[in-house]
């Protein structure tokens, strides 16, 4: 970690233009200072390239195991019971209740998230409930997903919403699609909350005035200027949401289900699904390592390869819609 | 329809009413977190008001206790509701306490060094890699843990005498402190970085060419006036990262070792292999038992105790926060 030392070449103002960061410009080298700051620089590198390390051992060892692993057919074959990992099927269900509880989360809490952060920027009276408000998204974001989802099996279990899982003999199941989506939809919350603020609040006051100047409401205001204008930050909230979504474990294995099939209930066709049990690759990832259920190793690895890429493509998803942001250009340009 | 609805009415969508209605789902939201604490609260009650504060303390095997308050659930039989959580407590405190610490530091440089010190295409790398990092799924780091770190240990870190030399009271097989802790350090680091490095960014760019015109270095500048005008975010970030590792629940309960066991720092460098369970994995692991009704309220405690100290974070973080906004600091 000797070499690294050294300070960066004194960066030239870039003429493409991204803002010039401060200490940056004027830069000296490390060579003048006292040996103890020159070993915390060392750290910092040492530091720095360990994260790179550890993502690289991440994506590399996965990527390794998943193609040793991972057959095609898994991914259109539901599990079944086999006393072998050859025979014992894929996990296409799980794949599919990921998805499903993507969109159904996604589509709670994006119009809900959205609604708050309006709320809050635009209107926010009273400013006491306000501040309420917002302390409150706050700390639902340290609220442990494990939490959340107890609570869940208490309002699922309840006869009132006994029409949204299986339900025998009087005693609700409280374990369906629709409960795992709605306290999922509580953990991406916070996130989107954030990040529509954010691009409501870089959106100037100027632009507000001129759309009143010419007789629209607040409402209308908000519809149609202020939330197309912060559509990339909304974009940003809804896919880190998503990926909490996709990610988490621990609602699922109590909300959903231990099952690794759909376990479809009577009614409609969409209905008879979402009302059933069912399974996330989450879940099969836990209940497919060697301290779960079915202890498969191999096709936990290959559940969760499929898992990581989907996180992969989201990111990418989120640096794209940064990116042409940033090309757009801001409203002070 | 556009041209029938008459001009004169005003506006279709009152500002009033768009007030209205998003004031009634902001409402709606609180008023489902004020439910969800009282119902936790109330579910737990019985556990809590059978053990008095003998709940937080040691005694007796928690395993037992939680297998005797699952089986005296059946009808006809008399509720149990004795329980000793000190040992899970324990456990949450050592691998909280232990990740947090170390993702404080490791968190601390990255950050001062993706926004102050590290070459443009340093930087360009870190921040997706952080990024990544925090977005990985837990069960994945879970999956890792068991399937890699915890055989290394196992296999290579635990002599053989040592593991003669508890034989008959715990098995060291690898499902230990350590691999909590590093698995838990390296989920909850990329999540403090990022929040970290936003606020070192936000720091006015005039006081540190305050410093630096004095003649201050630029490292010295970076942790005397950077970091120090950072604190509130540095606290932001410290506060969010310890309440994901105490409600870690599925990671965890791959890889703690999953017994209600209490590691003891007395007995020498042994005891960082021991297992445990924090308090987050037992509800996971004991989840089939909603249906009793003690082990029911048992576990609603604990998530009393997991809700109470994640609001207990957010009061604390708020009030230093608050503390330190005289000082002229952003985040």
């Amino acid at each position: 970690m000797g070499a690294p030392v050294a300070a960066p070449p004194a960066a030239a103002p870039s003429p493409g233009g991204s803002p010039a960061h401060h200490g940056k410009a004027a830069v000296e080298g490390s060579a003048t200072w006292r040996l103890t700051d020159r070993i915390g620089l060392a750290i910092c590198w040492a530091l720095g390239l360990l994260f790179c390390a550890i993502a690289v051992a991440i994506v590399v060892y996965l990527l390794v195991q998943g193609l040793k692993f991972l057959k095609p057919s898994m991914l259109v074959t539901p599990a079944s019971a086999g006393f072998t990992q050859s025979e014992s099927g894929g996990f296409s269900d799980a794949l599919f209740g990921t998805l499903i509880v993507a969109v159904m989360g996604i589509s709670l809490a994006l119009p809900i998230g959205v609604g708050i952060a309006v709320w809050l920027v635009e209107y926010g009276r009273p400013a006491g409930l306000a501040r309420l408000t917002e302390s409150t998204i706050e700390a639902i974001a340290g609220i442990p997903s494990i939490v959340l989802a107890l609570f869940g099996t208490v309002i699922f279990s309840s006869t009132a919403l006994g029409f949204l899982s299986r339900t025998s003999g009087g005693v609700v199941f409280g374990r369906s699609f629709f409960a795992a989506s709605t306290m999922l939809s509580l953990v991406a919350l916070p996130l989107i909350v954030a990040s529509t603020r954010e691009g409501l609040g870089s959106i100037p006051r100027h632009v507000r005035e001129a759309s009143y100047a010419v007789g629209k409401t607040k409402a209308a205001t908000t519809r149609r200027i202020l939330l197309p204008a912060s559509r990339p930050q909304i974009a940003t909230g809804a896919m880190l949401g998503l990926g909490r979504i996709i990610g988490d474990t621990a609602i699922i294995v109590v909300l959903l289900g231990a099952t690794q099939n759909f376990a479809p209930v009577g009614g409609a066709f969409p209905f008879n699904y979402l009302r059933g049990a069912g399974t996330t690759l989450t879940n099969f990832v836990y209940e497919a390592s060697p301290t779960g259920n079915l202890n498969q190793p191999q096709k936990a690895y290959a559940a969760a390869f499929v898992l990581l890429l989907l996180v992969l493509a989201l990111n990418a998803a989120v640096d794209v819609v940064h990116r042409r942001a940033r090309k757009v250009g801001t409203w002070s340009s | 329809m556009e041209e029938s609805y008459p001009e004169e009415y005003g506006p279709r969508w009152p500002d009033r009413r768009v007030e209205q209605m998003l004031g009634v789902l902001v409402c709606a939201v609180l008023a489902l977190l004020l439910a969800m604490i009282v119902t936790v609260l109330l579910k737990g009650w019985p556990s809590f008001a059978h053990n008095g504060l003998a709940w937080f303390g040691p005694g007796g095997n928690v395993d037992d206790q939680l297998n005797a308050i699952f089986l005296s659930g059946q009808p006809g039989a008399e509720y149990i509701y004795t329980f000793h959580a000190w040992p899970l407590i324990w456990s949450t405190i050592l691998i909280t306490g232990g990740a947090v610490t170390i993702a404080l530091f490791s968190a601390l440089f990255v950050a001062v060094f993706i926004v102050e010190f590290a070459p443009e295409w340093m930087s360009n790398i870190l921040q997706p890699v952080v990024r990544f990092l925090a977005s990985v799924p837990s069960v994945i780091y879970g999956l890792l843990g068991v399937l890699v770190l915890v055989p290394f240990i196992g296999n290579h870190l635990v002599s053989e005498p040592q593991k003669a030399s508890v034989a008959g009271i715990i098995s060291l097989s690898g499902y230990s402190l350590l691999a909590a802790v590093v698995v838990l350090t390296v989920m909850i680091a990329p999540l403090m970085v990022s929040i970290f490095s936003d606020g070192l960014r936000a720091v006015r760019p005039g006081w540190l060419e305050g410093s630096l015109a004095l003649g201050v270095n630029r490292w010295r500048t970076t942790w005397k006036i950077a970091v120090r005008t950072a604190r509130p975010a540095i606290v932001a970030g410290t506060v969010l990262a310890v309440a994901r590792a105490i409600g870690e629940a599925v990671m965890l309960a791959m890889i703690s070792g999953s017994v209600g066991f209490s590691p003891n720092p007395a007995d020498g460098l042994i005891f960082v292999f021991e297992p445990s369970r924090p308090l987050a994995p037992t509800i996971v692991k004991n989840i089939d038992q909603l249906s009793s009704p003690p082990a029911n309220a048992t576990l609603f405690a604990i998530a009393t105790v997991l809700l109470f100290s994640a609001a207990m974070l957010s009061l604390v973080g708020w009030a230093t926060r608050r503390a330190m906004r005289k000082y002229g600091a952003t985040a």
